[in-house]
């Protein structure tokens, strides 16, 4: 990158330091804490939505639906997180080119399992085959944020589901004595003071999933982890410019200090969160806020 | 006017689809030098790269490179992720009956034992190996104690630290390393596995198959590849 760098071998101390931290390949290693922080930022809200319509779905009257949420949420609560990231890639890729194969090519004559292979007409293709690098990396990047949407949203569903039971029952008896509508009394009472109980529990669940984010690499995703153990593997001077020992322990210490900066900010974040929520709640922490105000 | 529409399309279909066959994803492992390995600039290199390079030259393919951890490199080509695994993986009939293999472009590796001292036993001590490989297979087999590790920067690591007595691969990856280490030696035993390192391919893809079988066998047959094994120090060539 800089001009000094064209023979590092020459170089010595800080300047092989800055040439050898300015390869394309510490770029990927760069590039790959924004796809973590991505990843987290549309995960969340992603995983968020799904617990809502868990919770929602467990608490209906209907009973198909109830029937659904219930189970969404105790299977996935009960499966090994490990065994459904490798379950769901392979099964939703396979369940979305099947769908593809259906529609597309009709008139394949073929069976699509021959012995161990899974065989779809190249039309069904996903991403299609002479898609770029970049097509198939963000195909495996949503295929990432689907699955743990799936598995954090149960979760999120069940914390949900126990905080919409926590907000006081004289407060919903009090909104149908006003004559709303179950509706009504859903998102005009219910939702609005559900958060402050569910929060304690989300921001748990927030900060499981920051620490999460290596599963990524189950998925194909070149994430932080993989590149520190790249990057930090023993290199040899017939195949790199910059040969060096094992140095995973620094790449490592390295994750170790951001994902700890991290953390502690999110936690401020949701402390401040958890304050503004608090307020003018019928809790023991609403009631305090109040008092010290007056 | 709708007609129009409907042969464009199917057209576009169609063209689509010749032009799909042509791109080839060619998968590899990119942590096992001088075989395949991420470069400088973040990119596949190696003897396995330029291979491939050139092969899809010969076969008029455009060729993507992606990596993919070792451990489902398989499963990974069989849901059709991409379309050939070329990733120093030596031809064995347990894979063979997974998956399909080219002609070989290597003679079998001989493996290597490499330890922090001659006299490490090496028949009945601890051996570090990579899963799911033959030397892993071979190791089981004997009387050696066996430890496994996901990639080959750990088996080595493993040694180093003392957690196994010797590790167990190919020469020309050992090799490259114990030149640039004075801890580490490499052993006198060698062991000549497997049938030599092919492509693999899916088994319903015979097409591509003899594709690069006839690629490879002109890469054999004008003396190209052995330059290439000599120039990457990958083994013996081909007579």
């Amino acid at each position: 990158m800089f001009s000094y760098c064209t023979d590092p071998s020459a170089l010595e101390g800080l300047t092989w330091l800055s040439c050898y931290l300015t390869t394309g390949k510490h770029a990927g290693f760069y590039i790959s804490f924004g796809t973590v922080l991505l990843l987290l930022a549309i995960t969340a809200p992603t995983a968020l939505a799904f617990g809502f319509a868990g919770a929602t779905a467990a608490r209906s009257r209907i009973w198909p639906v109830k029937w659904f949420g219930k189970t969404y949420i105790a299977i996935v609560r009960g499966v090994p997180d490990i065994a459904f990231f490798l379950f769901f890639v392979i099964a939703l890729d396979q369940m979305f080119e099947w769908a593809r194969h259906q529609i597309k090519c009709p008139d394949w004559d073929e069976p699509i399992r021959q012995g161990n292979d899974f065989v779809v007409c190249q039309a069904a293709k996903l991403p299609l085959g002479e898609a770029p690098q970049w097509v198939h990396e963000t195909y495996g990047f949503f295929l990432a944020v689907l699955t743990f949407a799936i598995v954090f949203g149960a979760f999120a569903a069940n914390v949900l589901f126990g905080a919409m039971r926590a907000v006081p029952h004289g407060q919903l008896e009090t909104a149908e004595a006003y004559g709303m509508s179950r509706r009504q009394t859903f998102w005009r009472i219910l939702v609005p003071q559900m958060w402050v109980y569910a929060l304690p529990g989300l921001s748990n669940l927030w900060m499981v999933l920051i620490k999460a984010t290596p599963l990524l690499f189950l998925l194909g995703v070149e994430d932080i982890v993989y590149w520190a153990r790249e990057l930090g593997g023993t290199k040899l001077s017939r195949f790199t410019e910059y040969p060096h020992g094992d140095w995973r322990m620094w790449y490592f210490l390295v994750l170790l200090v951001f994902y700890l900066c991290f953390t502690k900010v999110s936690e401020l974040f949701i402390e401040r969160l958890m304050v503004k929520l608090t307020h003018g709640q019928a809790t023991t922490g609403g009631e305090t806020q109040r008092k010290a105000a007056v | 006017m709708k007609k129009l529409v409907l042969a464009t399309s199917a057209l576009a279909l169609s063209a689509s689809m010749a032009m799909a066959m042509d791109v080839v994803r060619m998968g590899t492992e990119g942590a096992y030098p001088p075989w395949n390995f991420i470069n400088d600039s973040g990119e596949v290199d190696g003897f396995e790269r330029e291979l491939g390079d050139e092969l899809c030259k010969r076969a008029e393919l455009t060729c993507e490179w992606v990596t993919n951890e070792w451990d489902s490199i398989i499963p990974n080509l069989v849901s059709g992720n991409y379309d050939v695994i070329i990733a120093g993986m030596s031809i064995t009939d347990e894979r063979d009956e997974v998956i399909d293999f080219t002609n070989n472009y290597t003679q079998p590796d001989p493996t290597l034992y490499v330890a922090l001292s001659m006299d490490a036993d090496v028949e009945k001590g601890i051996i570090a190996t990579q899963t799911g490989t033959i030397q892993a297979a071979h190791i089981a087999e004997s009387d050696a104690t066996l430890v496994e590790f996901a990639t080959p920067e750990e088996t080595v690591a493993a040694v180093r630290n003392g957690e196994a007595d010797a590790v167990f691969a190919d020469a020309s990856f050992l090799e490259a390393i114990a030149a640039e280490d004075d801890s580490l030696m490499v052993l006198e035993q060698q062991v000549l596995l497997g049938g030599g390192v092919g492509m693999g391919v899916r088994e319903s893809d015979a097409e591509l198959k003899a594709t690069f079988n006839t690629a490879i066998d002109s890469m054999k047959a004008d003396g190209s590849l052995n330059a290439l094994i000599t120039k990457w120090e990958i083994g013996s060539t081909f007579e």
